[in-house]
């Protein structure tokens, strides 16, 4: 197989290595960094991340929902491949 | 098997492991194994506010299934190694 040919889903993430890629992950959490290492369960390792977490508060007396964000910087992490949703390679723009 | 090998090069580096529940821990990395079940030294809880109960606790053993994500030390990733395994790994399996 040709390096640059799509055969299979994993594939996609491959053509990402050492590109600015977005991860949705479990329990609201998006994560935006440079992927260095990938495996079939999605275990990752990611550089330069900015992580966005969105937290729902509600006010106990009147119910009302307030959502809000929460962001972190992390320099170099690896993430669990099953708090993952899904990966998103960087935009063709 | 990439991960486990990965971590094995980062025994004796200063990680920080988040936990699923939002414990963040501290520690010297000790060992791994092919779970990714983690063991760490001289652990610190990052929030001791919120989880006041795991101040004595002076080392542990973290089953791989509960983390969320380990915060590493950058200066101790070979990125460009890191990658060119990925694909051998990820080309040697078909």
């Amino acid at each position: 197989m040709t390096d640059g040919a799509i055969a299979e889903p994993l594939d996609l993430v491959r053509l990402s290595l050492d590109e600015r890629i977005y991860v949705k992950m479990r329990g609201d959490r998006e994560l935006k960094g440079r992927l260095h290492a990938y495996d079939q369960h999605m275990n990752l390792v990611l550089s330069d991340v900015d992580e966005t977490i969105t937290v729902v508060d509600v006010n106990e007396e009147t119910f009302e929902e307030r959502i809000r964000t929460v962001k972190r910087s992390h320099e170099m992490m690896f993430v669990r491949g099953d708090g993952v949703i899904l990966v998103s390679p960087p935009g063709r723009t | 098997m990439l991960f486990y090998s990965f971590f094995k090069t980062l025994v004796g580096q200063p990680v920080v492991v988040e936990l699923k529940n939002d414990l963040s821990i501290a520690g010297v990395l000790v060992s791994v194994d092919q779970f990714l079940n983690i063991k760490l030294d001289d652990i610190r809880v990052t929030d001791e506010k919120r989880f006041p109960h795991m101040m004595s606790v002076k080392n542990c053993f973290i089953r791989g299934s509960v983390v969320r994500y380990v915060q590493l030390p950058s200066a101790a990733v070979d990125t460009a190694l890191l990658q060119d395994a990925t694909r051998r790994e990820n080309s040697a399996e078909k």
